[in-house]
């Protein structure tokens, strides 16, 4: 069945190291050793930041007093930023996560922040989920009408140079204490991104894309859902990662005026009160928020891999 | 203005343009792209556009492919207004670069005119099959576009033109991308596709001997304003191989094209003698 023209395609196709289908297993094999590197990439770090954590302390913090094995130190410099206040030990901070979360408490901090980090992540994904839809919504309608695109978009860039620490409150007063208004909050600083990002996307295909489409006959709907929509989906996914850290920072900030009694963002104000008494538990609060920021993050780029990959897409950003 | 009338009657005739005129308004200054164009061209011709920079070849095949309105003039495509022939998917496009989807492979570009005239899942599949297999490409089917070279890309786009069985095929520069062996070996290609369709071709290029071997009928075209200044017969016999680019008769035929593109009037032939010559090409 295959004629000589396409061996000699099929070669000239190897021969450039294009991709055939035997090489999928190598493929998946140069995946994984890159997601190792990635993996020891990121210890790498962790590691690295824990050993200047520990020794700017070692040099001008607090004298260490370890009694389990009976270590003593005492720092030649002294900074007020690098006290035990201000800086706990690591250790202390993950020791504090099987402390009682508050004095009498029955269960532990971890387990305290974990159903923190749960309400504020189901609050955060709510936003997102909104905000991408919403930004979208608008991305494809201004991409389809000029007159609109003119009146409205200075206004959508206008909205996000007002600060939201002066906006939450104006939002909880008109939409009450509670998740709605939290969710308002995270909502506004997602749509954002993605707007912007599906309007570029919805505008990248080549002009002769659509010229070839309109040689279809294809309708305005045809071009949009069979080529503008595919095409724009490696922006989309640019912007959802960004819109999935600031529906996170956004529900922690909307968490303290919108008065809902749970979520990370309280406990970072509760902690903060009681913060001369347990800094700890305020630093504990903070790594698991940035936990939260990241595997949702991670998340979104682990979906756009799986999309992308289906689509078989060579054009995978970070 | 030429003798073209006589060769197709108005009913007969794939494409006829009449008295086309397109001028284009640019900062209140207006340019005259195209003027009086008058061309008929009979079903089952391979004729050919060519000329330099700027003469409105791409555009008049635009105006055929009714993406473009002409200011005045008449186009009609298979005895029916141009709008009419592209709304009824009478016609397949192709460019110089192939524009073909990153995120579909070989089949789903050539499945998508297909999948928007709503046909069925399995004449579907049938067709793309015939139509990858026509332009020797049946192997590829899920091969994405950036794992192909650029001539298999442009096989591909060429597959895709021909999914809705136009009678008509537009092509603008299909070939101005690629290298000179590839080019000339799609140019085999596209007679051997043209002859097994029997479809009405109409091919824009810079390149003279391209044009010769391709067609049967060349329309040379000058700048500023864009008209047509001589339409070369080109007899040579069909089908055309390796042999042909090496006949007397085809070096005649690619000087008179190159002396009419000088704007010396060629050895005439057929119409030329009553085509006017309007002084030097740019």
């Amino acid at each position: 069945m295959t004629s000589e023209r396409e061996q000699e395609a099929q070669s000239a196709a190897a021969a450039a190291g294009v991709p055939t289908t035997e090489g999928t297993a190598a493929r998946m094999a140069a995946g994984f050793r890159s997601g190792v590197r990635r993996a020891a990439g990121l210890v790498g770090f962790l590691v690295l930041l824990a050993v200047a954590w520990e020794g700017a302390k070692w040099l001008a913090g607090d004298p260490w007093r370890i009694p389990a094995i009976d270590y003593f130190h005492e720092p030649p410099f002294h900074l007020l930023q690098l006290t035990d206040r201000q800086l706990p030990h690591l250790w202390d901070i993950f020791a504090a996560f099987g402390e009682p979360f508050q004095r009498n408490a029955d269960y532990s901090l971890a387990n305290y922040l974990i159903d923190q980090a749960l309400y504020t992540w189901t609050e955060a994904l709510i936003g997102f989920a909104l905000g991408a839809v919403i930004g979208i919504a608008l991305a494809s309608i201004f991409v389809h009408s000029g007159v609109l695109e003119r009146a409205f978009v200075p206004y959508v860039v206008a909205s996000q140079t007002v600060p939201i620490v002066a906006l939450a409150p104006l939002i909880v007063t008109g939409f009450g204490r509670g998740l709605t208004s939290v969710v308002i909050i995270a909502t506004y600083l997602t749509f954002f991104p993605v707007t912007i990002a599906v309007m570029r996307g919805l505008r990248s295909p080549d002009p002769r894309a659509v010229e070839l489409m309109r040689s279809y006959a294809a309708s305005r709907w045809d071009v949009y859902r069979k080529v503008r929509l595919p095409a724009s989906v490696p922006y989309l996914f640019t912007a959802l990662k960004i819109a999935a850290a600031a529906s996170v920072v956004g529900t922690i900030i909307g968490e303290g005026p919108g008065g809902v009694p749970n979520g990370l963002g309280r406990a970072i104000l509760n902690f903060n009160q009681q913060y001369i008494a347990g800094p700890e538990k305020l630093w504990a609060t903070i790594v698991v928020a940035a936990v939260v920021g990241i595997v949702f993050f991670m998340l979104v780029r682990l979906v756009e891999v799986l999309v992308v990959r289906q689509r078989g897409d060579r054009s995978v950003g970070t | 203005m030429s003798s073209e009338g006589q060769r197709a009657t108005t009913d007969s005739a794939a494409v006829r343009l009449v008295g086309v005129q397109m001028t284009f308004a640019t900062r209140g200054a207006s340019t005259t792209a195209l003027t009086d164009i008058d061309l008929s061209i009979a079903p089952g011709e391979f004729v050919s556009l060519i000329g330099p920079s700027g003469c409105g070849k791409s555009t008049l095949l635009r105006i055929v492919g009714d993406l473009i309105k002409p200011t005045a003039g008449v186009v009609e495509v298979n005895g029916k207004p141009a709008h009419q022939a592209r709304v009824g998917r009478e016609y397949g496009m192709v460019f110089q670069a192939p524009v073909l989807f990153d995120w579909r492979n070989v089949q789903g570009n050539v499945r998508l005119p297909l999948e928007l005239m709503g046909m069925d899942r399995r004449t579907r599949e049938k067709r793309v099959k015939e139509m990858l297999e026509l332009v020797e490409l049946g192997s590829f089917m899920r091969h994405y576009p950036h794992q192909l070279s650029g001539g298999m890309q442009q096989r591909v786009a060429i597959a895709r033109a021909l999914a809705l069985e136009p009678a008509l095929l537009l092509m603008d520069e299909p070939f101005g991308a690629l290298d000179e062996m590839t080019r000339e070996r799609l140019n085999t290609e596209v007679l051997n596709i043209w002859r097994q369709t029997g479809t009405t071709i109409i091919f824009v290029t810079h390149s003279i001997p391209e044009a010769v071997f391709l067609s049967t009928r060349v329309v040379v075209m000058s700048p500023r304003p864009g008209r047509v200044t001589n339409v070369v017969e080109i007899d040579l016999e069909q089908p055309r191989n390796d042999q042909t680019r090496e006949s007397e008769r085809y070096f005649e035929l690619v000087t008179e094209v190159r002396e009419s593109l000088r704007g010396r009037r060629g050895d005439s032939s057929g119409s030329a003698d009553r085509v006017r010559v309007e002084g030097p090409v740019g």
